[in-house]
């Protein structure tokens, strides 16, 4: 099952090589890690995605929760949330198909930032699903290459439980 | 407050190095184990004024050794310097150890000017980055202003909660940097939680299922050790009557000689220590981890069980066994408020089934040999010390041998490499555990592989006088791995040998003192006057060379599934 794992961190040299060290060493998978800063300068966010069952997902979250530059972890699994991807995408266009695929990305409400001779290179966000699904309507003409950012989340604010790390103990 | 807080023009202000010194005295450092190098140099120039005893060891792996074998006969923070590069690379075995262990050690290793970093200066090496997978926290200090706060968060980090190691990484031009003096602030660690007393639902929990249980089990480790509660889980264990078996890092947790001892569990464990975790109810799991030595094959560990856990890290729960009721709080907390509510229970029939086990399988070994049985050498030593000896090991045979035969009473007694198995732990352990204590008998029974890894280390103990006593039990193999290939690989002994020197020669070329044994009835004799030795003294024992350590669980077996339990009828 796939959690979205979102952990407020000391803004530090060395606290993502932690993570992903300790990931690596206890044979955890990420499935996507996106970091940024916060509203506080000395804070950074990380969004982890996660794919396991939940004993091991727990085990994700107490391993996270002991980095001592780690100042809390929430396991979104459950939770009504707000979750987001970004991507951009080079998709191969032809001037003769050039509507059809227009009016594609106008579907996906994506946007159009760039145009070659050969490719249009396109900025879609939203849910994971929904990037699947324009990858999907994008490969009949062609991808030649695409960049993700991972996904970012954040609870809704009604009927919202927060698990910080207190409660992780329990 | 803040009188000296200001950074000011007028504030006081000492060198980097003078403020290391100045903070490991405020912290209580009574001793530091340390290594010059080029990056360390202010530092030492500091320390050679500071009114801190200092130890040089041979090497900084033996050092790190050192401030663990000190932490852990002390209960303090065990403290080692060195130097970067090779310095700090040399820590890595010793840190590695204590972070298995929960040992609380603050490492202090210099580091190249900042500017160079990056640049394969020479003697650098990216210390944070190679100690991070290792250590309960690091940091390298690239501002001097904060340096100060960065040290007393070192020690804080280090002893509380789950202790364990702390490195901080210092170049030497923060090291030469003046700093201004501060008073120290309350350490504000916001991702740092600890858990004390125990949810008290879960408390109530736990004691209703041990008033319910017919055939409890306690099964404790080296977390009750640290937190000192071996009181509370005498009161406890005796109240609620219940049997106690304990980890290797336990032992010493629960005096050995009273009845309700089970002894050591595991691999190698005692018969009836492993048949009452297997038939038992209810497990008692106190300060503990579920370590693959304790457990045996996961699946058919104590089946029959409902799992109490009580642990100060949360992330100890539920890793390896699924726990039914856990506790996150700290073991003296936790057993001193379940006490007041247990109750006691005759569980006659349990009694009975335990005290039969105990009967049947005691732990043996053929008595009537011609030749120096270990464990006949690991008996006498706890006949002739009384069982009241500081005991440290090495890895391998020998140390299981000292856990079976040896029986401990009180905690720190034993000073032992669990979680890594670090061969060469025994010797300079034991300097630093003499330091802990001196006056007291403080004996490393090691293995002649184990032995040979850190011997140079004799030059320590002879340099600072210092009159522990090392018994080699030496077969000339790392005997526990030829038990495997014996068991296992079809007696190819491929490589588990060594040519060994004459260890007593040794001994005497390094200004100790040296014996070989030979015979079976040198041994008690050679024991009693190594006794009276006043200088460090190593004694070589040349025992039976393919000895086994019995029972044994082999990898991958549940733990009911012993091997060796009628060898000794055979013999």
């Amino acid at each position: 099952m796939k959690h979205i794992i979102s952990a407020l961190v000391q803004n530090k040299p060395g606290v993502l090589a932690h993570v992903a060290g300790m990931f690596a060493a206890r044979a955890f998978n990420i499935d996507s890690l996106a970091v940024g800063r916060t509203e506080d300068p000395s804070l950074s966010r990380m969004t982890i995605v996660v794919v396991g069952d939940d004993r091991t997902v727990e085990q994700v979250r107490k391993q996270l929760a002991k980095i001592i530059a780690i100042v809390k972890v929430q396991d979104f699994v459950g939770q009504d949330v707000v979750a987001r991807d970004l991507m951009l995408i080079n998709v191969a266009c032809p001037s003769e198909k050039r509507p059809e695929i227009l009016a594609m990305i106008e579907m996906f409400t994506a946007k159009v930032v760039d145009v070659g001779p050969k490719y249009i290179t396109v900025e879609v966000a939203g849910p994971e699903s929904k990037i699947e699904a324009f990858i999907e309507a994008c490969r009949p003409y062609g991808i030649k290459n695409m960049v993700r950012t991972g996904t970012v989340a954040m609870a809704r604010q009604s009927r919202t439980t927060t698990q910080d790390t207190d409660e992780a103990a329990k | 407050m803040g009188k000296n807080k200001s950074t000011g023009n007028n504030a006081v202000c000492k060198p980097g190095s003078q403020i290391i010194v100045d903070i490991l005295q405020e912290q209580g450092t009574e001793v530091i184990f340390g290594y010059l190098g080029g990056v360390v140099l202010p530092l030492f120039d500091k320390l050679y004024d500071a009114p801190i005893k200092f130890i040089i060891p041979r090497h900084e792996q033996g050092g790190c050794h050192m401030a663990d074998g000190y932490a852990r006969a002390s209960g303090k923070v065990g403290v080692v310097i060195a130097t970067s590069g090779p310095g700090a690379t040399n820590l890595t075995t010793g840190i590695a150890t204590a972070m298995m262990d929960s040992v609380p050690i603050v490492a202090i290793t210099g580091q190249v000017r900042t500017e160079l970093i990056g640049n394969d200066s020479f003697q650098e090496a990216d210390t944070t980055g190679i100690t991070r997978p290792i250590t309960k926290h690091n940091m390298i200090i690239k501002n001097p202003m904060e340096l100060p706060q960065a040290l007393r968060e070192a020690f804080y980090i280090a002893k509380t909660g789950r202790p364990g190691p702390v490195l901080i990484d210092v170049p030497v031009d923060i090291q030469l940097a003046q700093i201004p003096v501060s008073q120290p602030e309350p350490i504000e660690l916001p991702g740092f939680r600890r858990h004390i007393r125990g949810h008290a639902r879960q408390i109530s929990m736990a004691v209703q299922a041990i008033n319910e249980s017919k055939q409890p089990v306690l099964y404790v480790g080296g977390g009750v050790i640290i937190s000192n509660a071996s009181e509370e889980l005498r009161t406890f264990a005796q109240k609620a009557n219940i049997p106690v078996t304990m980890t290797l890092l336990g032992l010493g947790a629960y005096d050995q000689n009273r009845p309700e001892s089970l002894d050591m569990l595991g691999m190698h464990g005692t018969a009836y220590a492993n048949y009452a975790v297997q038939n038992c109810d209810l497990l008692i799991a106190v300060g503990t981890r579920f370590d693959d030595r304790v457990t045996g094959k996961i699946k058919t560990f104590a089946p029959h069980a409902k799992i109490i856990h009580i642990d100060i890290d949360p992330a100890s729960i539920s890793k390896n066994v699924a726990v039914d009721i856990p506790v996150v709080g700290d073991a003296k907390e936790v057993l001193a408020a379940m006490t007041e509510e247990i109750e006691h229970r005759p569980r006659e029939e349990w009694s009975k089934q335990i005290a039969e086990w105990k009967a049947k399988f005691p732990l043996r070994y053929d008595t009537n040999a011609k030749t120096i049985k270990p464990q006949y050498v690991v008996e006498e030593i706890w006949r002739q010390t009384k069982g009241q000896a500081t005991i440290v090991t090495g890895v391998g045979q020998h140390q299981m041998w000292t856990a079976q035969f040896y029986k401990f009473s009180r905690p720190r007694q034993l000073i032992t490499s669990g979680g890594l198995g670090t061969m060469g732990f025994g010797l300079p352990a034991a300097i630093g555990a003499q330091i802990a204590r001196p006056g007291e008998l403080v004996i490393d029974i090691d293995g002649d592989s184990s032995f040979n890894m850190t011997l140079t280390e004799l030059s320590t103990a002879v340099q600072y006088n210092l009159p522990i006593k090392v018994c080699i039990i030496n077969n000339g193999y790392m005997g526990m791995v030829r038990q495997w290939q014996e068991l296992f690989y079809g007696k190819r002994y491929s490589y588990s040998s060594l040519q060994n020197p004459d260890f007593a020669n040794l001994a005497r070329a390094f200004g100790a003192v040296g014996y070989t044994v030979q015979k079976k009835e040198e041994v008690a004799p050679t024991i009693e006057k190594m006794l009276k030795e006043t200088r460090p003294c190593v004694v070589d024992f040349r025992v039976e060379r393919e000895e086994n350590v019995w029972p044994m669980v082999p990898a991958g077996k549940g733990l009911h599934e012993m091997d060796g339990l009628d060898v000794f009828e055979i013999a």
